[in-house]
């Protein structure tokens, strides 16, 4: 009962987060992916993305910090946080990238350090989710069920 | 030695499937991939994704790492499939890297998807291209990269094994040419003649072949030599065996020749490609605002090449730019310097070579038209009819641009080429002006031109002819 109860606001969560547009489709590779070799696969890329994601989010903090702004060096940043926003799903921390990387090429420092707020306040809210998404999840192999992944 | 064709097989790992012509039932599992990628979760999910498919999977999130799992097991891998923004190396180093010495089948990828990004893969022989984030079916048929490679190379095989076998035993190192996708950047220069390398073949000919040759250190002299020879017989002509022939340095090999033709002939075409890519018809040869010439360094260059030529500078600086040339990461910032040699090669089979700046005549000739450069160097008004020809080898862009300006000395027409031109431009341009009879603007121009080089406050916005008639000065 529990179990079904679970699967059912998994599956609901689940949608929505595809309907919001924090997830897309590459989200749906990643699931399909997983399998009993791999249980843990989807909380593993997660994991990685969000420790990757948190040190480039401090290296762009401290790069728009210098008296002398390296915008090559934020467009590396920018680039590879883009790179693998995407290739776990998460749509709209790409999207926020993909505008920075626009202000990165106009050299605009202002406008830059409102993109880095905006991309991090995606990942902050994609992070909630995916981490509450991986809850259930693992509360669902707990209560005895099958992983809904 | 028998060398009819056989099957290759890719050596004992896993799942030994053989080549297209005798697949085995587990084809294509098992083949060996190498991931690198700087990004952790694109390399962990890459890594699943092949394993998905049934490949062995090698990963690691440095180039150099990389290069070194390579040459530590040359055989050990099928296909190398590579991120181009790498902190450490840029992908397109590792690709031409791979390219020289294991000769494997690269795919690259990148978040990247904008169109010179995904062109300077082509110019530098990646066999793919995937954009970011890769998806499972993107990667199920890399396989066939593999399998094209190797067939290339069975025809080559055939094809050398008509020839003197003696060669093709000795020929163990990278081939000439790794650029088996479309050479549609390369304009008049073909790859006539690929000649492909089989990894097992090599191996397996080990007792006849000397497999583990003593390093050839490529230093500025013999460079130079290289150079001087491949110059002599002409870019399309410049076969391995005749350059070292030329070259007449004991101790070098054929295989020492090819490979380093091989790097010299990359970097060539990077600059072909870069050019030819950047610019469309009859665009300013500018080029793109912010195109990094480095300016001073060529300008830099272009002197050292004149002291040089004049005696004044010791050839062996004017090779180490060439030889550190070769060795340059693919960047804009490599155009200055690849300039001065490109401007070296044709101006070898001349060795009356006078530069503009602070000198009075500058008489560019080169017999050669530089084919593959699309510039024809020669200065004289007389061979315009040359020149045109020569234009219409190059294709249409030249022609283009030779026809918009039949008025007048079409040959400046030509210069409008891609910006990487601009500094030979301003050269010649400069050395015309002080070869016209009316030389109203020499003054001018004599002063302009070390500025030209520079790029900046040189021809701006040239679209047409240079000189609309040979009293107008140089519009500067």
């Amino acid at each position: 009962m529990e179990v079904d109860q679970l699967q059912r606001t998994f599956h609901h969560y689940h949608a929505s987060l595809f309907n919001e547009g924090f997830l897309d489709e590459q989200f749906v590779q990643l699931q399909q992916l997983q399998d009993e070799s791999n249980p843990g696969f989807v909380v593993e890329v997660v994991s990685l993305f969000f420790e990757d994601s948190e040190r480039l989010l401090n290296d762009l903090s401290k790069a728009l910090d210098q008296e002398n702004v390296d915008f090559r060096k934020i467009d590396a940043h920018v680039h590879q946080l883009k790179g693998s926003s995407s290739s776990i799903g998460a749509q709209r921390v790409r999207d926020a990238c993909i505008a920075f990387r626009n202000f990165c090429d106009e050299r605009n420092i202002e406008a830059c350090l409102k993109c880095l707020q905006q991309v991090r306040q995606e990942y902050l809210l994609v992070k909630t989710k995916l981490e509450a998404l991986l809850r259930l999840e693992q509360q669902i192999v707990a209560a005895g069920g099958a992983s809904p992944m | 030695m028998d060398l009819g064709v056989k099957p290759v097989s890719f050596t004992s790992s896993s799942a030994s499937w053989k080549s297209a012509d005798g697949v085995s039932d587990q084809f294509p599992a098992g083949l060996r991939v190498l991931v690198v990628d700087d990004d952790p979760t694109c390399l962990r999910i890459l890594e699943k994704m092949l394993k998905n498919c049934l490949y062995e999977v090698t990963t690691c999130n440095r180039a150099e790492v990389a290069l070194k799992f390579l040459r530590d097991n040359k055989n050990g891998y099928d296909i190398v499939i590579s991120d181009v923004h790498m902190p450490d190396m840029d992908g397109f180093k590792l690709l031409e890297h791979v390219g020289l010495e294991m000769d494997l089948p690269v795919i690259m990828m990148s978040a990247d998807d904008s169109k010179n990004v995904v062109m300077k893969g082509v110019t530098h022989g990646a066999c793919d291209y995937l954009i970011k984030p890769v998806r499972m079916e993107a990667l199920k048929n890399i396989w066939q990269h593999v399998v094209r490679k190797k067939k290339h190379e069975w025809k080559e095989k055939d094809f050398e094994q008509s020839g003197s076998v003696d060669e093709v035993e000795r020929q163990q190192k990278p081939p000439e040419d790794v650029d088996y996708s479309s050479s549609a950047n390369e304009g008049n220069w073909k790859n006539s003649k690929k000649r492909k390398d089989e990894e097992d073949e090599a191996e397996e000919r080990d007792d006849s072949s000397t497999l583990k040759k003593p390093r050839v250190v490529w230093s500025v002299e013999l460079h130079q030599q290289f150079v001087t020879a491949v110059n002599q017989l002409g870019i399309d002509k410049a076969v391995p065996k005749k350059i070292l022939e030329l070259m007449n340095v004991p101790g070098l090999t054929r295989e020492n020749v090819a490979s380093h033709l091989q790097k010299y002939r990359l970097y060539l075409r990077r600059l072909s490609g870069v050019s030819q890519h950047q610019n469309g018809l009859g665009s300013s040869f500018m080029g793109p605002p912010d195109a990094p010439f480095g300016p001073m360094s060529s300008l830099s260059g272009v002197d050292l090449q004149a002291l040089a030529a004049s005696g004044q500078l010791p050839p062996q600086s004017l090779a180490t730019i060439q030889a550190a040339a070769l060795g340059r990461a693919t960047t804009k910032s490599a155009i200055p310097v690849p300039l001065v040699d490109q401007r070296n090669i044709f101006s070898f089979e001349n060795p009356k070579l006078r530069f503009v700046d602070g000198q009075q005549q500058q008489n560019i000739n080169s017999k050669q038209v530089s084919l593959l450069h699309g510039i024809p160097t020669n200065m004289d008004s007389k061979q315009l009819a040359t020149l045109h020809q020569s234009a219409q080898s190059f294709g249409s862009m030249s022609m283009h641009v030779h026809s918009q300006a039949s008025q007048s000395n079409s040959l400046l027409t030509q210069m409008v080429q891609p910006p990487s031109r601009a500094q030979i431009l301003n050269e010649i341009n400069g050395s015309h002006a002080l070869n016209l009879p009316s030389s109203a603007g020499q003054p001018v121009l004599s002063q302009a031109v070390p500025n030209a080089v520079l790029g900046r406050s040189g021809i701006e916005n040239v679209r047409g002819p240079v000189f609309t008639s040979v009293s107008s000065p140089l519009q500067l």
